[in-house]
């Protein structure tokens, strides 16, 4: 009869550890088998199932204390730590959606603003694709430090690279919708992502945390697709809806919905991301298993392709991005797996299709890097073949690394936290290769 | 003789990398053995060596699989890495040197009252 009671009470036990949310399930497995054997022990001393279970689960110690513990050890759930303290500090849930719904209108605002200044956006395209990186990405380092309590020197600190962004990219004398320009925009907002990260983790810039900002890229991408999806769809309603009223609504939908939109979309993709963080973690683990190998593949068979038709590839702009984007998404997938795999199972199914995933990636950069080599060598330096050929090498490098320590993780030899150590201690490259694109590609070009 | 605290803290690293150099081990195991060698005087709260054994996998100083020994329960055993005696050795320098002082700030302090003092213990 004891022993129903006993279990009852295992099992209430386990639910409260279960409902702490710094400790995964797993974890908690390994809780319940530690107090089930102590259990064990003390009932042999002659103690009765209750005394025993009392006893156990005083010296397993205090569960506050407990979850404490382990939301600091895995800082990979990192926001669970931020509730944490927030309940330390008292501070009520409900402003985070009021700061969150200041920032979005803020970043809508910032978008019209140049308006205001008589830049329509129509003849001004270039003005606002050199400038609308700082200034969204700016309003989200500034709700970030707003949100992490950022002041004094840090927050100079992390204006610095926004302020100098800014005067950098309208004092350069870009010949308007030249390629220095355009590279000049999107490494920007490369660069400048990386420093919202310095804000998001609330300026501890380590190498173990970077791996959180890693993660809430993901995230935030996966929710900002959802949201542009959605929008899309009430844009062609509402356009659709008026026209039947004879109303034409698509340059309100030009001139304020999308723009307005799209940057205040940046905010709420962040608040999401750490609001509705459980949602995404159920999904992108799975979106990472379904994806891994449907890449494999289509790397695979574009390699094959290249083997069969003899065909190199064409190296323009165009060709060149797409390849790139390809291979930054490999390696948001090799990062994603890493993070979201049970660290300490064996090698599986999955790891392999990484494995394959790296190495067909690895020899399509190669290929890639050999076609820009041999335009350049034929052709000359252009803007676009300097940034493709550096991107490549610094993407080589990465690749090369990652494919060897994932093989040696497969093969059991190293653990998969070095492979995730290895790609979090690269990212500063990216912030310099970035910020090289930025800086220095305007001037060795003159501009062009 | 209780333990303080803060180095119950310090040591627990070492102790734990030095008991799963022994071998393979799992999480009560592991606290079981730290009692014994201790003969009871080393008392941690249980659950925290949990967060350890984390910090420690992490880290990568041990390795971690999930495994179900016949006619036992599923847990989840820890084994020391190379990396993870690279770190054992260090520390054990460490705490050498650390006592090594100690001892031999004794051994002054008591020169002058005891002339022969006591032989450093193994």
């Amino acid at each position: 009869m004891d022993f129903d009671t006993l279990e009852s009470q295992i099992g209430q036990w386990r639910g409260y550890v279960e409902g702490r949310r710094a400790i995964a399930n797993a974890d908690v497995d390994e809780l319940e088998d530690h107090l089930r054997t102590e259990i064990a022990r003390l009932a042999t001393t002659g103690l009765s199932p209750d005394e025993a279970f009392l006893v156990a689960v005083k010296r397993m110690g205090n569960l506050d204390d407990l979850s404490r513990e382990f939301a600091r050890e895995h800082s990979d759930r990192l926001w669970k730590q931020l509730v944490l303290s927030q309940d330390t500090e008292g501070e009520p849930d409900k402003n985070a959606f009021g700061v969150m719904a200041a920032f979005a209108v803020a970043a809508a605002l910032v978008v019209k603003a140049p308006e205001a200044l008589g830049f329509d956006l129509a003849d001004n395209s270039s003005f606002y694709f050199r400038n609308l990186g700082w200034m969204v990405l700016g309003v989200l380092a500034a709700y970030f430090a707003v949100l992490r309590h950022i002041r004094g020197r840090g927050l100079v600190l992390l204006a610095a690279p926004f302020v100098a962004a800014a005067v950098l990219i309208n004092l350069y004398p870009f010949e308007p919708e030249g390629s220095t320009e355009i590279l000049a925009g999107l490494h920007l907002a490369v660069a400048l992502w990386l420093m919202v990260g310095v804000a998001y983790l609330g300026g501890d810039w380590s190498t173990g945390k970077r791996m959180d900002y890693v993660r809430f890229t993901g995230e935030w991408l996966i929710y900002y697709v959802l949201i542009g999806f959605g929008g899309g769809l009430l844009i062609g309603m509402l356009v659709a809806t008026f026209e039947t009223m004879g109303i034409d609504a698509a340059s309100f939908v030009e001139r304020w919905l999308l723009p307005c939109g799209a940057a205040g979309a940046v905010i709420v993709a962040s608040w999401l991301v750490e609001a509705k963080q459980s949602v995404i973690e159920n999904m992108a683990p799975v979106l990472t298993k379904v994806f891994t190998p449907l890449f494999a593949g289509l790397f695979l068979a574009s390699l094959g392709a290249l083997v069969w038709t003899g065909n190199g590839i064409n190296v323009d702009r165009d060709v060149l991005i797409l390849f790139d984007f390809l291979l930054v998404v490999v390696l948001g997938l090799e990062l994603y797996s890493i993070s979201a795999r049970e660290s300490d199972s064996v090698a599986t199914v999955a790891d392999y299709l990484l494995l394959v995933l790296i190495v067909s990636a690895l020899i399509l950069d190669l290929v890639a890097l050999a076609a820009i080599s041999s335009r350049i060598s034929d052709f000359g330096f252009t803007p676009n073949r300097t940034a493709g050929l550096g991107l490549n090498l610094v993407l080589l490098a990465n690749l090369s690394r990652s494919a060897w320590l994932s093989i040696r993780s497969v093969g059991n030899r190293a653990s998969f936290a070095e492979l995730e150590r290895w790609q979090t201690s690269y990212i500063p490259i990216y912030l310099f290769w970035a910020s090289t694109v930025v800086v220095v590609l305007p001037l060795a070009f003159g501009f062009a | 003789m209780r333990i303080a605290k803060d180095l119950v803290a310090a040591s627990a690293t070492p102790i734990v990398l030095s008991i799963l150099d022994e071998g393979e081990s799992y999480g009560y195991a592991i606290l079981k053995r730290v009692e014994e060698l201790s003969g009871g005087e080393l008392v941690w709260t249980d659950g925290m060596l949990y967060p350890l054994l984390h910090r420690l996998h992490r880290l990568g100083y041990v390795h971690a699989a999930w495994k179900t020994p016949a006619g036992e329960r599923r847990r989840r055993y820890y084994r020391i890495t190379p990396a993870g005696h690279k770190a054992l050795a260090e520390q054990l320098k460490q705490w050498a040197l650390v006592s090594g002082a100690l001892r031999d700030a004794r051994r002054a302090i008591k020169a002058g009252t005891f002339p022969a003092p006591r032989p450093a213990e193994a």
